[in-house]
């Protein structure tokens, strides 16, 4: 690429408590395409970057719902309609006896489904991305906390975002080229 | 007074994580085990040693496909015999896994966080181990994918009616969902790995791991919600394994197999079993590779509590069996409790006594719950009786049933043992190539822990 251009500037803090109010003043400032990197979960974080909706529930929900029902409508139709066998006298389509692995079924499809949903809903996998341009960013998997404001915020401009995330006393400050 | 005291002592020191850590030294060091320190003579010896008892598993399982399961002890009335003994065993080890993964995480456990991860891995390992037993014992190990339901030219589909059927499905389940669980907890400590990895080869494999984890807040909401739906998901599943396992069994109308009590103290002697193998495999790997800050005392402790109460389950579950077996007024039941306790397999039966009642009630003592060597030795011992509880169920209820015409007697031969003995190699090869290849303890969720993760709204 000839002209470089730049995904966001990004600040580095050194505590999660630091990452937390710097996130929470620059979404109140206006700024709402930014996000926030952190070496393990923190409680609130994603609401103070204004991400609210998390669809992990529902997909787990709907896959829980299919795999429930693919593994009792199974158990009816290959017992009782495409190969009815007499067992012990036991009526074809003994429901009783298909709660079992109906649940099963419907654990394995929820299941799958919270994992491949999760990873699909953050896009991944996905090995590259324009944060890991910026060499200090290798310690967000450590014990450094980042900031970064996109590039395709309305409110970013290179010099003013650059001001405003430096008066949030961070300990660093990058451009982050895509 | 002095038990007051004993208890506020036990509580000050023996904390979740030894103070002085800050998120790099964790860091560190649970990433240098895997990414720096060299691989020891002792490493190389022990997973030797495992190595060759995984081959002398593959020989005997490569003689039963080559003869059949003629060469095993098993026969007619004693049609089950090693196979399902041990595949009961490996499943139930596994299920201690899962409850400290899943099931302490709802219960917000939060020192599950040091033993969580070798816990799983433990689980996959030994449902790997327990998964190869109903496949070579179906006689032609060949042909076990009819166990799924699939569309043949035969045209017929299984019987799921059944309750082996049942299983075929809660333990594939099981193993789905424990490799998922144990996966999606790696995804940020790959992350971690590949950006400390320093050999291009361990950068590239580290990355692809990580599915390019950065540790977006967005990403860790999802993550987080789905990582707890799914313990909250894996919690119902672990006890209708050991649940369905049992039905196996308490579907039949065998004395000493048609009993109610059976899933329950099933799944507590699951978690028996289990927590006695998690302290068998972090006694040592603490010790070794210097992580007594991370897997403190209060660990320790805590399994053997657990292996204390589960104990009292089980020890339970033996005292209905042999209530039910005069209360019943069945002289079937009867003779089968008689049976146990004078037959020809007393013996056994005696030590499963011993080992799974009476010596784990010295966890009583304070003193020996905080000694590593204690434990280590209780939980073998306790490890023994698990299999031998096994062992009753599966040959001695089998062996006299209702007429006398149809008993008999069960020997395991040779292969018998080296298929069990061999299992027990694998399990070992593979937690030895664990220890090495991934970071044994979770470094994420071992940061949540320290003091400076706290943030104040």
């Amino acid at each position: 690429m000839k002209r470089e251009r730049i995904y966001g500037i990004m600040a580095e803090f050194d505590s999660a408590q630091a990452l937390v109010d710097a996130a929470k003043r620059t979404h109140e400032a206006g700024y709402n395409k930014i996000d926030a990197y952190s070496p393990f979960p923190i409680e609130g974080l994603a609401e103070e970057i204004g991400f609210y909706h998390d669809e992990v529930p529902l997909v787990v929900l709907i896959g829980g719902i299919i795999g429930g029902c693919t593994g009792y409508l199974m158990q009816y139709w290959m017992s009782a309609v495409d190969y009815p066998l007499n067992i012990g006298g036991k009526p074809y389509h003994s429901w009783p006896a298909f709660i079992v692995i109906t649940f099963e079924m419907t654990i394995l499809f929820a299941g799958i489904s919270a994992v491949f949903g999760m990873l699909a809903l953050n896009g991944l996998p996905m090995p590259y991305h324009p944060v890991f341009n910026v060499p200090r960013f290798s310690s967000a998997s450590k014990d450094r906390f980042f900031l970064i404001v996109f590039s395709s915020d309305k409110k970013y401009d290179p010099a003013g975002t650059r001001s405003f995330l430096e008066a949030l006393g961070p300990r660093s400050i990058s451009e982050v080229p895509s | 007074m002095d038990e007051q005291y004993q208890i506020t002592a036990d509580a000050q020191d023996a904390p979740v994580i030894e103070p002085g850590h800050t998120f790099a030294t964790v860091t560190e060091k649970i990433s240098a085990i895997v990414l720096t320190r060299p691989a020891s003579n002792g490493w190389f010896v022990g997973f030797g040693i495992a190595f060759l008892m995984t081959m002398m598993m593959l020989y005997a399982i490569g003689y039963l496909v080559l003869k059949g399961i003629g060469i095993w002890g098993v026969t007619i009335p004693i049609g089950w015999g090693f196979a399902i003994v041990n595949f009961v065993w490996w499943i139930g080890i596994g299920h201690a896994g899962t409850l400290i993964s899943a099931i302490l995480l709802l219960l917000r456990q939060s020192w599950r966080n040091s033993i969580n991860r070798f816990a799983e891995a433990m689980t996959l390992f030994a449902v790997a181990c327990a998964g190869i037993f109903p496949a070579i014992h179906v006689g032609r190990p060949w042909l076990a994918y009819w166990l799924f339901p699939y569309p043949s030219t035969m045209g017929v589909w299984p019987q799921f009616r059944s309750p082996l059927m049942w299983d075929v499905f809660a333990v594939s389940t099981y193993a789905t969902i424990s490799a998922l669980f144990w996966f999606i907890g790696l995804i940020p400590d790959m992350a971690t790995l590949r950006d400390r990895a320093t050999h291009p080869a361990a950068k590239i494999i580290y990355g692809m791991l990580s599915l390019g984890w950065r540790g977006s807040a967005r990403h860790w909401h999802r993550y987080e919600t789905a990582y707890l739906l799914l313990a909250g998901l894996a919690t119902p599943l672990v006890l209708s394994v050991h649940t369905v396992v049992s039905f196996d069994f308490a579907v039949g109308i065998v004395p000493g197999w048609h009993t109610t009590i059976f899933p329950p103290y099933f799944v507590a002697g699951a978690i028996y079993s289990g927590f006695a193998m998690v302290l068998m495999l972090a006694i040592p790997i603490r010790k070794i590779y210097g992580l007594e800050d991370f897997i403190t005392e209060l660990h320790l402790q805590n399994a053997a509590k657990v292996m204390l109460a589960t104990g009292l389950i089980v020890a339970y579950g033996y005292g209905i069996e042999a209530f039910m077996g005069w209360y019943s007024g069945d002289r079937y039941d009867a003779f089968t409790i008689w049976n146990r306790l004078h037959g020809p397999y007393a013996v056994p039966y005696w030590a499963l006594l011993i080992c799974n009642i009476f010596i784990p009630q010295v966890l009583w003592i304070h003193k020996l719950r905080t000694s590593p060597v204690a434990l280590f030795f209780i939980s073998g011992v306790i490890l023994i009786g698990m299999w031998l509880e096994r062992f009753i169920i599966v040959v001695v209820s089998l062996h006299r049933d209702f007429l006398t015409s149809s008993w008999g007697m069960y020997y395991p031969t040779r292969w018998d043992w080296m298929t069990y003995i061999g299992t027990i190699g694998m399990f070992l090869a593979a937690m030895f190539l664990f220890l090495r290849l991934l970071p044994a303890i979770s470094i994420f969720e071992m940061r949540t822990l320290l003091p400076e993760a706290e943030v104040k709204e």
